[in-house]
């Protein structure tokens, strides 16, 4: 191989750069969400969720969502669990009324365990949600080709979390489309869901932040009556219904965080009595 | 284990004595824990211990977790994913067995990183001390493989991607590549079959670490601790350098491991989602590319260096290169001092290497073609396939400072610098013969 003069290794270099150079990426943008007015009561170290707020966004999230939405890592079961919306002391989850009469009102696919064929049953509090659509393309085709998203892990899945949920139902539709931005059929603008809108803006000055979304404005104000006489204003509800999904991401975080407490604070005490042992085991010696 | 380290052990009970002349396991567990260890040993040296205890923790969580995952994934199906989020869900404590065992990851990687920039800034890999520094490489290099199997086991977006794309890059391997490839994805793509094995090497793995753990030690105990100071410990002095490793190291370690478990269980208890990424609580979709593939926190600077080199070959040689210049270190390294307290120019190219590796780990996580300072202030400054005001441009910067650290500053400085006066014994707060060298 000839020696290559250090000017050669330069063109050489440069060409071979310029050979593989890489395709500039897509940059998404998307508004930083809203907290609701007083923030989510679970958010922080301490914040647990609150039961009468879980029992709302179940409501909305049962009469809404569930008509597209699947949520199956949800059991009925967990609905009475510590920390659930409807757990009760003095029921274990599986025997809590008020889950078991939930559960009975859905009907679950099964086999006659008799004849093998497959029959429709009342659930029980172990059955899981059941899905809307028997599987995700069926899903997609009724959806204008998009399976719309399971909901179990939907808050944990998402940058911004509950309050990216909330943003995005109360204040993400119904946003004037700014001048120049081409909005596709079955499409819908929302400046809070991540997208690049670059190749879509004709305008002038700044690409609008957001992106498209399928999913068509999913509530409305009073579209669903709470029990507990709380105004369903659009945002009562959307902040209700992320709490729930928050709560159904993770549905041990209250647990998680009292158990924290307190070993934290354990943990605490250990260090300190292990930081007295080694100032006695090294009085006499200099270091 | 130690050649001159006379055994203090004397067998009191009749059963101890009858065991001692068939199999003495207790005098080699009271003379392992007798170790002279210099008595100088600052908090940085704690990390060993603290590194065996996440290694522990990883086995035993790993372990139970295990019994209630399930490695399988199709095209309909996710009982990967699926079977993760019951352990969350359904299995007792399971949620707290699992965000033990992801946070643990990144919580044995900080320990790691701070003990191997130890061993770096204090001299710890020069001789006689190479063989422990060789076998910490061996287990560095097992982790991140250990780390990356165990980071697709969920099957969340981010672990299939993840797969595709570090499986990939092994293929990119001249010659070898395409064979390595084929047998680690156990087909044509990240499949099922690719789940299954990296499931079982995720389980085998660790236990290799521990094997290659067990030889760093005996190592270790044969060369004696570096220390601070840097220097051998004469044996004139070595009853006044050094105490027993148990009880003061064991109480020592000890104390700090409790301040490191406190982290640990804060990020567990309190923040459990800030070391995971979102991206990968959605299941697996082969046929949708998350916007950003990016890995863990403690993969990035790697992963950085890969994305610097315009060329697929060239950046699995570079990402390759910078692990195997830990293995050269011993041997490029020119200094007679040991401990850059006494090389105060070569500690300034230290500081500059970590945040030199903090820097790249801040690469890797960012697309390549963002803007580093973000502005509109700045005018375009393109070079070749990018603007200088790029990821892309710091992070090649940060590589060339890397490589040039290793194979440049550290063997020339090592020639060219005038250290301080290193003491003659670690007792020794005057410095009696300060023009000596300690070798």
């Amino acid at each position: 191989m000839p020696a290559f003069t250090p000017i050669k290794r330069l063109i050489v270099a440069a060409a071979a750069i310029a050979l593989f150079a890489t395709p500039a990426l897509a940059a998404r943008t998307a508004d930083e969400p809203k907290s609701p007015p007083g923030g989510y009561s679970f958010n922080g170290p301490f914040g647990q969720h609150d039961q009468r707020q879980l029992q709302r966004g179940f409501k909305v999230w049962r009469e809404v969502c569930s008509s597209c939405h699947a949520m199956h890592l949800v059991h009925f079961r967990d609905l009475g669990e510590k920390g659930g919306p409807f757990w009760n002391p003095k029921y274990k989850s599986t025997d809590n009324p008020v889950v078991k009469a939930l559960a009975a009102q859905y009907q679950i696919s099964d086999l006659d365990t008799t004849t093998g064929d497959p029959i429709k049953r009342p659930g029980t509090p172990a059955d899981a949600f059941p899905s809307p659509y028997p599987n995700a393309t069926a899903a997609a085709a009724a959806n204008g080709g998009a399976a719309p998203p399971d909901h179990s892990t939907i808050v944990k899945a998402r940058d911004g979390g509950a309050e990216y949920i909330y943003s995005l139902i109360a204040f993400g539709y119904g946003k004037a489309v700014p001048a120049g931005l081409k909005v596709g059929p079955g499409q819908n603008y929302n400046p809070y869901y991540p997208g690049d809108l670059g190749s879509y803006y004709t305008g002038k000055g700044k690409v609008p932040t957001g992106g498209f979304i399928a999913m068509p404005q999913p509530l409305k104000a009073g579209q669903v009556t709470f029990d507990d006489g709380t105004k369903s204003t659009l945002p009562q509800e959307s902040a209700d219904v992320a709490a729930f999904l928050d709560w159904a991401s993770d549905p041990h975080a209250d647990e998680r965080k009292e158990m924290g407490t307190g070993a934290v604070f354990f943990m605490l005490i250990l260090a300190g009595l292990t930081f007295l042992s080694y100032k006695r085991i090294w009085r006499n010696v200099a270091h | 284990m130690s050649a001159d380290h006379e055994s203090t052990y004397i067998p009191k009970t009749g059963i101890e004595k009858w065991l001692d002349t068939r199999l003495p396991i207790i005098r080699f567990g009271a003379d392992y824990m007798a170790l002279p260890t210099p008595k100088n040993l600052n908090y940085w040296w704690t990390f060993g211990g603290i590194l065996s205890i996440c290694l522990m923790i990883q086995i035993i969580t790993g372990v139970v977790l295990a019994m209630h995952y399930t490695p399988a994934f199709n095209s309909t199906t996710n009982q990967a994913f699926d079977s993760v989020e019951r352990i969350m869900r359904d299995v007792n404590f399971g949620w707290l067995l699992r965000y033990i065992h992801a946070s643990g990851a990144s919580m044995f990687f900080i320990a790691v990183y701070i003990h191997m920039l130890r061993g770096l800034y204090y001299g710890s890999y020069k001789a006689p001390r190479e063989m422990i520094w060789l076998l910490g490489c061996v287990i560095f290099i097992l982790m991140i493989a250990t780390a990356f199997f165990g980071y697709v086991l969920p099957m969340g977006q981010m672990s299939f991607h993840g797969a595709v794309v570090i499986t990939n890059v092994i293929g990119a391997i001249p010659v070898i590549g395409p064979g390595i490839l084929t047998w680690l994805q156990g087909g044509p793509a990240v499949d099922e079959p690719t789940l299954k094995r990296f499931f079982s090497l995720h389980y085998l793995f660790p236990f290799a670490i521990l094997g290659v753990v067990v030889l760093h030690l005996w190592a270790l105990h044969t060369s004696g601790q570096n220390n601070p100071v840097g220097i051998l410990i004469p044996k004139e002095t070595r009853k006044r350098d050094t105490v027993p490793f148990h009880p003061y190291y064991t109480v020592k370690d000890g104390f700090a491991a409790m301040l490191f478990l406190i982290m640990f269980a804060v990020i567990v208890f309190f923040m459990p989602g800030s070391l995971l990424d979102p991206s990968n609580s959605i299941p697996a979709n082969p046929l949708q590319t998350p916007p950003e593939i990016s890995p863990e926190w403690y993969l990035r600077p790697f992963y950085a260096m890969l994305r610097a080199i315009p060329n697929k070959v060239g950046g699995v040689f570079v990402m390759f290169g910078s692990l195997a210049l830990l293995f050269a270190l011993p041997w490029l390294d020119t200094s007679k001092v040991r401990s850059m307290r006494y090389r105060p120019a070569m500690r300034w190219f230290f500081i500059l290497f970590v945040i030199c590796g903090v820097g790249l780990g801040w690469c890797g996580g960012n697309p390549p073609d963002v803007q580093v300072i973000k502005t509109d202030a700045l005018p375009a400054m393109p070079l070749f396939d990018g603007d200088l005001n790029s990821f892309l441009w710091l992070a090649r910067i940060l590589t060339f400072y890397y490589f040039l650290f290793f194979l440049v500053i550290i063997p020339w400085m090592g020639l060219r610098e005038t250290p301080l006066p290193v003491p003659e014994s670690i007792s020794a707060p005057v410095l009696s013969h300060g023009e000596e060298k300690n070798g």
